[in-house]
């Protein structure tokens, strides 16, 4: 049928080179000629293309949604993005398309560009499952001709039990349908206006160019008319059959970028997609709506890496332990029960110095008990459970019950707050969940699909033990996965395969001379989840396990009193309390003469408090270990060492423990390392109890893993010719002037030096190369303005711009102990830069 | 090597001839009003003036021109006939004699566009955006200067940015005599980060651009001592070495922003300069720091004299002059 297609407004279509537009004439199933409008970066001819990407739309957007990677793809690569008939400039259409003939159409179109290269699929919104039918169909013919997929927000499948995205619900109910989709341009317009981050104007109105009247939107209509909500929907068995044969794509790589915010394909759909490809890579773009693409200015170029890496990608194994081997996190606990059945496996100090004590025979049982009833409430090997449960015997029950049965707890710290935790968990796709009550809000925000229990009725879940039951399972199989606060963006949730916490256990036992007769004071939650795998007991101090600066040295020493404890491990904020409260005690006479190790780990500690705590346990060793969510510990270093250390070069952090290998990435060339001493730049690190991955953030990972087996940390230091560690600061908070790299720590610590400084920050305003180093201070005494700068600046050893002075220094949220540089930077900015 | 300056009486001027003078060059000083700079030859001659020849330009090397119309008062055809029209014309005659190499005194005003400027290199000259006559006509003659870049002229504008030093009259005698009045005020706080050029430095850009044929050419250059310091502690350290007591009370920038405006409307119809402008209150109550890394490399210049040995010589020159 000749078609005379309307102009294409180029000028009105900001990002399009002119030169991809093409039209090609295709024969349809009923022998009708239809004219594709398509975008083409090869559209010249004259370049040979080693591989081609095909590009698929939803609705109601057009080709106009592949315009970057158009203009990002390499000389070799190939970019087709073709407009569905009805929809961009292609064709407009007499009769609605169903999903089946739009799958023929697009199977014609490829067919008729004649591709000779390998073919790599990319598709948005309802393109998915159009493109995924062709795929699947090329995958019949001929299944290497198909190098990858690539999906972005879409659905093959409603998940049971729900009904649909609301709006497009809404869409749909038939009153609506026409007025919203087609007689007005509601619909093509608030697909781009609900878009979380603002889309520009001018991109707004290009993505609605082709739509400008209601004769050239009646496709856009009929592709809302074409989801298959019921089960007798014209087009639902074809959805079913591509669903079905996602199977198909077992051996082809799969990429799934998300945008989490997407009020139409939430994550509901994207863990449809996971359960269905297990074998997928998935990157969910925080913050990003259903125009993921738009929303994140990464998404394309992240897409080319991951298609450049095509067939390169090797697994990467970096433990000691043989991932296939059988891993049993409960063999200790088998054996304390055992060896001393009526022994304190845990000891919960309580109010009033009441206590609640454990045995090791009653904690075996309890998982035992929750492990069975997990199992019988439909809990498989591979499901995630959310924790929401402080640190206490129904934790510590509940988390070896999971593993037991070969499921992966998902924790995340309480210091994330309400709004974190809610969209962390949401990230990680928890199967079940069960927390305390006062998690309710965050249990009633996730769609959970198994188990919603509260602590309250954990009885429900409480089955019948099963006596020696194997509670070994493969060790690559996913163990857990730990939200952690970070000082900027959101929390990364961090995998760990049951033989990382399985080598996490091992080296805190070889590091420590960990031994049966230790008993432990966990005033640092990971410790109170370790004790059971390590076989040793654990005591629990009375404090808010989420608020460490509330243990007093009075509940410390009780604690230790009671247990008889050898080792406190606590963060420097409960230290530092535990050293404020020490003066107004009532305790006299407490014998803590067992303690024989502190722990402070977690954040820099200062010297002075570590000599303080050292004056309050006299019988033990202090030693501070160096480590991050991702691996811990990394390092460790004694109160003797720092103290003989000099005290502006960074922070000691010791050697690395047996089995840690350090290098430093240089800053002025971060693309290899060494362990040359004197060398400042990236701390980078590899170590049998390193964390697998990170988890939905494919490319968050491999940029961590910019070296194959080593861990990026995001931290700046240097090895001195010992082979010792030194921390300089974060990489996000060095200043980076124009005649060099300042890194924060050493600076501070010399304006602390000063008499009348009790604190300094040291941060960069101003662009990138050419910052200025401010330093922000906390004074004891009043200074005159002349008098602090030149004090400062005689001791900072960098050109200092400015001083400011301000009444306390921002820490981050969950340590409190970290100083909060980005803050300070921000504030400083902003006071420098005078009046807006 | 023989080298013209134009305007060379100010303080940046005649630090300029003075380090030529003492590298040994052949100086040949060109304004109205003699500067007695002892060794130059100084011609009189007014730049502006349509009869003006420039046969005082044969044989030199390398001109400096910093002869120009400054600050607010004024027509706009006082300002384009001193600040382009002048040099449209020089650059006309050098172009004609052969001479290799222009160096034109530009200012970061020409491009400065928004209200704070934190840590920039030197952006093009924007004369429809910038404001205030002077700003304008500098901005247009800079892009005429560096369009007329060739491989037989070379050409290069030098952006200095609040030049100081001992016996300024402009900068520093000004923040004295208003200190001394009680009538000097911090804005905002004065917390506003701003970069300045001590003179010695300045000048040596200028030399070292003059003394190097090529070096940058067609390029626009910041020129500060890449200290840039809140304006309330160079206040203080300025009134410290004047011997005067430092501002210590602060008006909003709000506040002073409108008093400017206001003092300029009232004072249009005098001669003088007003002693508040919309401008200055800009200048000091919004930051002004700069990125002369480009500069240190093109020209191959750093600054020798570093804020604090300024202020010890400042303070010197103020101990001996009383």
């Amino acid at each position: 049928m000749a078609h005379s297609p309307i102009t294409i407004p180029f000028e009105d279509l900001p990002g399009v080179d002119p030169a991809w537009s093409r039209f090609i004439q295709v024969e349809d199933a009923d022998g009708i000629r239809r004219s594709f409008h398509f975008l083409d970066s090869m559209a010249a001819g004259s370049e040979t293309a080693r591989l081609t990407i095909v590009c698929v739309h939803g609705n109601p957007t057009w080709s106009y949604l592949w315009r970057n990677l158009l203009a990002l793809a390499p000389s070799d690569v190939r970019v087709i993005a073709v407009d569905q008939l009805g929809m961009g400039y292609s064709e407009r259409l007499e009769q609605p398309r169903i999903l089946a003939q739009r799958i023929d159409d697009l199977t014609r179109f490829v067919g008729a560009l004649n591709i000779d290269t390998p073919i790599v699929s990319i598709a948005h919104d309802w393109g998915g499952p159009i493109s995924l039918g062709w795929v699947e169909c090329e995958l019949r013919c001929d299944p290497s001709r198909i190098e990858g997929v690539i999906l972005l927000n879409t659905a093959v499948h409603q998940p049971e039990a729900f009904k649909g995205p609301g709006i497009i619900r809404l869409a749909r109910a038939r009153a609506l349908l026409s007025p919203v989709t087609e007689k007005t341009n509601i619909f093509v317009r608030g697909t781009t206006a609900l878009s979380f981050k603002r889309i520009p104007k001018v991109v707004q109105k290009a993505f609605a160019a082709p739509y400008s009247m209601s004769s050239r939107r009646t496709s856009v209509q009929d592709f809302v008319a074409d989801i298959p909500f019921e089960s007798d929907h014209p087009s639902r068995s074809t959805l079913d059959a591509v669903a079905r044969d996602l199977e198909l794509l077992i051996n082809t790589p799969v990429l799934l970028c998300w945008g989490p915010k997407d009020p139409v394909f939430s994550d509901l759909y994207l863990r449809d997609f996971i359960e269905r490809l297990p074998h997928a890579q998935v990157h969910r773009y925080e913050g990003a709506s259903h125009l993921v693409s738009e929303d994140a200015p990464n998404l394309f170029p992240d897409v080319l890496s991951w298609i450049s890496d095509l067939g390169r990608e090797q697994k990467i194994n970096n433990g000691n332990l043989n991932d296939s081997q059988l891993v049993d996190l409960s063999t200790q606990m088998r054996v304390s029960a055992r060896k001393f059945p009526g022994s304190a496996a845990l000891v919960v100090q309580g109010k009033s110095s009441g206590s609640l004590t454990v045995t090791w025979s009653t904690l075996n049982v309890r998982t035992a008990e929750f492990s069975a009833g997990l199992a019988a409430a439909g809990v498989k090997s591979g499901d995630r459970i959310a924790l929401l449960i402080p640190p206490g015997p129904e934790l510590i029950a509940l988390i070896y019950a999971t593993w037991n049965i070969g499921a992966c707890i998902v924790l995340a710290d309480s210091g994330l707050g309400l709004r974190g935790m809610i969209r962390a968990l949401k990230g990680a796709h928890p199967d079940h969940i069960i927390g305390i009550p006062k998690s309710l809000p965050i249990m009633r925000a996730l769609q959970i699909p198994g188990i919603r229990l509260t602590t309250s009725k954990l009885s429900a879940i409480r089955g019948v033990a099963v006596p020696n039951k194997d509670t070994a399972h493969s060790g690559d199989l996913l163990g857990a996965v730990v939200f952690t606060s970070g000082s900027t963006g959101p929390a990364k949730g961090v995998r760990y395969t049951r033989s990382k916490i399985q080598e996490t256990v091992n080296v805190l036992t070889r590091q420590y001379n960990l031994t049966e007769n230790d008993v432990i004071v966990a005033a640092f939650a990971p410790w109170v989840v370790f004790g059971p795998a390590l076989g040793i007991a654990s005591v629990l101090p009375e404090m808010d396990s989420s608020v460490p600066s509330s243990l007093t040295y009075d509940h410390l020493v009780q604690a230790v009193n009671r247990a008889r404890g050898t080792l406190l491990w606590a963060s420097p904020a409960a230290l530092t309390n535990v050293v404020k409260t020490s003066g107004q005690s009532d305790t006299t006479n407490v014998d803590v003469s067992s303690l024989r190790l502190v722990l402070s780990a977690g954040a820099p500690v200062p010297r002075s408090l570590l000599l303080q705590v050292a004056e309050l346990f006299p019988t033990a060793s202090i030693r501070t270990p160096y480590g991050m969510t991702e691996a811990l510990p990394l390092t460790d270093i004694s109160l003797d060492e720092i103290m003989s250390s000099e005290s502006d070069h960074g922070v000691p952090v010791g050697m690395p423990v047996s089995g840690v290998e350090i290098g430093i990435a240089p800053l002025s060339n971060p693309t290899e390392f060494s362990n040359q001493p004197d060398v400042v730049g990236e701390i980078v690190i590899r170590a049998p109890h390193m964390r697998s991955g990170y988890d939905h953030l494919h490319f968050t990972t491999k940029s961590a893993d910019l070296f194959p087996e080593w861990h990026r940390t995001g931290d700046v230091g240097h090895l001195d010719p010992k082979g010792s560690l030194w921390v300089e600061g974060r990489i996000s908070h060095l200043v980076r002037t124009s005649t060099g790299v300042v890194t924060p720590v050493p600076v501070e610590q010399r304006v602390e030096s000063i008499d009348g400084v009790s604190q300094a920050a040291c941060v960069g305003v101003g662009p990138d190369g050419a910052q200025v180093v401010v330093v922000v201070v906390v004074c004891e005494k009043k200074w005159s303005e002349l008098e602090l700068h030149d004090a400062v600046r005689t001791v900072a050893g960098v050109p200092v711009a400015a001083v400011l002075v301000t009444k306390s220094l921002p820490m981050d949220i969950r340590h409190n102990a970290k100083l909060h540089r980005e803050k300070i930077s921000q504030w400083a900015s902003k006071k420098l830069s005078g009046a807006q | 090597m023989k080298i013209v300056i134009t305007g060379g009486r100010g303080l940046l001027g005649s630090t300029i001839v003075r380090q030529l003078l003492s590298r040994g060059h052949d100086c040949v000083v060109v304004q109205r009003t003699p500067s007695a700079i002892p060794g130059t030859h100084e011609i009189l001659q007014d730049l502006t003036d349509p009869d003006c020849t420039y046969s005082w330009l044969a044989g030199a090397d390398a001109v400096i021109h910093l002869a120009a119309k400054v600050g607010i008062v004024g027509t706009q055809e006082q300002f384009r006939s001193a600040n382009v029209v002048a040099t449209s014309r020089l650059l006309a005659a050098v172009r004609e004699q052969g001479i290799p190499r222009f160096v034109f005194a530009s200012s970061p005003s020409v491009a400065h566009v928004g209200s704070s400027l934190m840590g920039v290199g030197a952006t093009i000259a924007e004369p429809d955006q910038v404001r205030g006559w002077y700003s304008k006509t500098k901005a247009i003659a800079e892009r005429e200067v560096l369009a007329a870049d060739s491989s037989q002229l070379s050409t290069i504008a030098l952006r200095p940015h609040l030049v100081w030093g001992p016996g300024d009259t402009q900068l520093i005698g000004r923040i004295v005599q208003r200190a001394q009045a009680g009538r000097l005020f911090l804005i905002g706080g004065g917390f506003s980060l701003i970069d300045t050029t001590y003179v010695t430095n300045a000048a040596e850009a200028f030399v070292l651009a003059a003394e190097s044929p090529r070096a940058g050419s067609g390029a626009a250059l910041m020129v500060t001592n890449g200290e840039p310091r809140m304006v309330r502690e160079l206040l203080e350290r300025i009134c410290l070495a004047a011997g005067v007591s430092p501002p210590t009370r602060s008006v909003s920038f709000r506040a002073a922003l409108a008093a400017g405006y206001s003092v300029e409307r009232a004072w249009k119809s005098r001669e003088s300069e007003p002693p508040l402008t919309s401008f200055l209150v800009e200048q000091l109550g919004t930051a002004h720091w700069f990125d002369i890394s480009q500069t240190r490399r093109l020209l191959n210049w750093k600054p020798s004299v570093c804020l604090e040995q300024g202020f010890t010589e400042l303070e010197h020159a103020f101990a001996t002059r009383s």
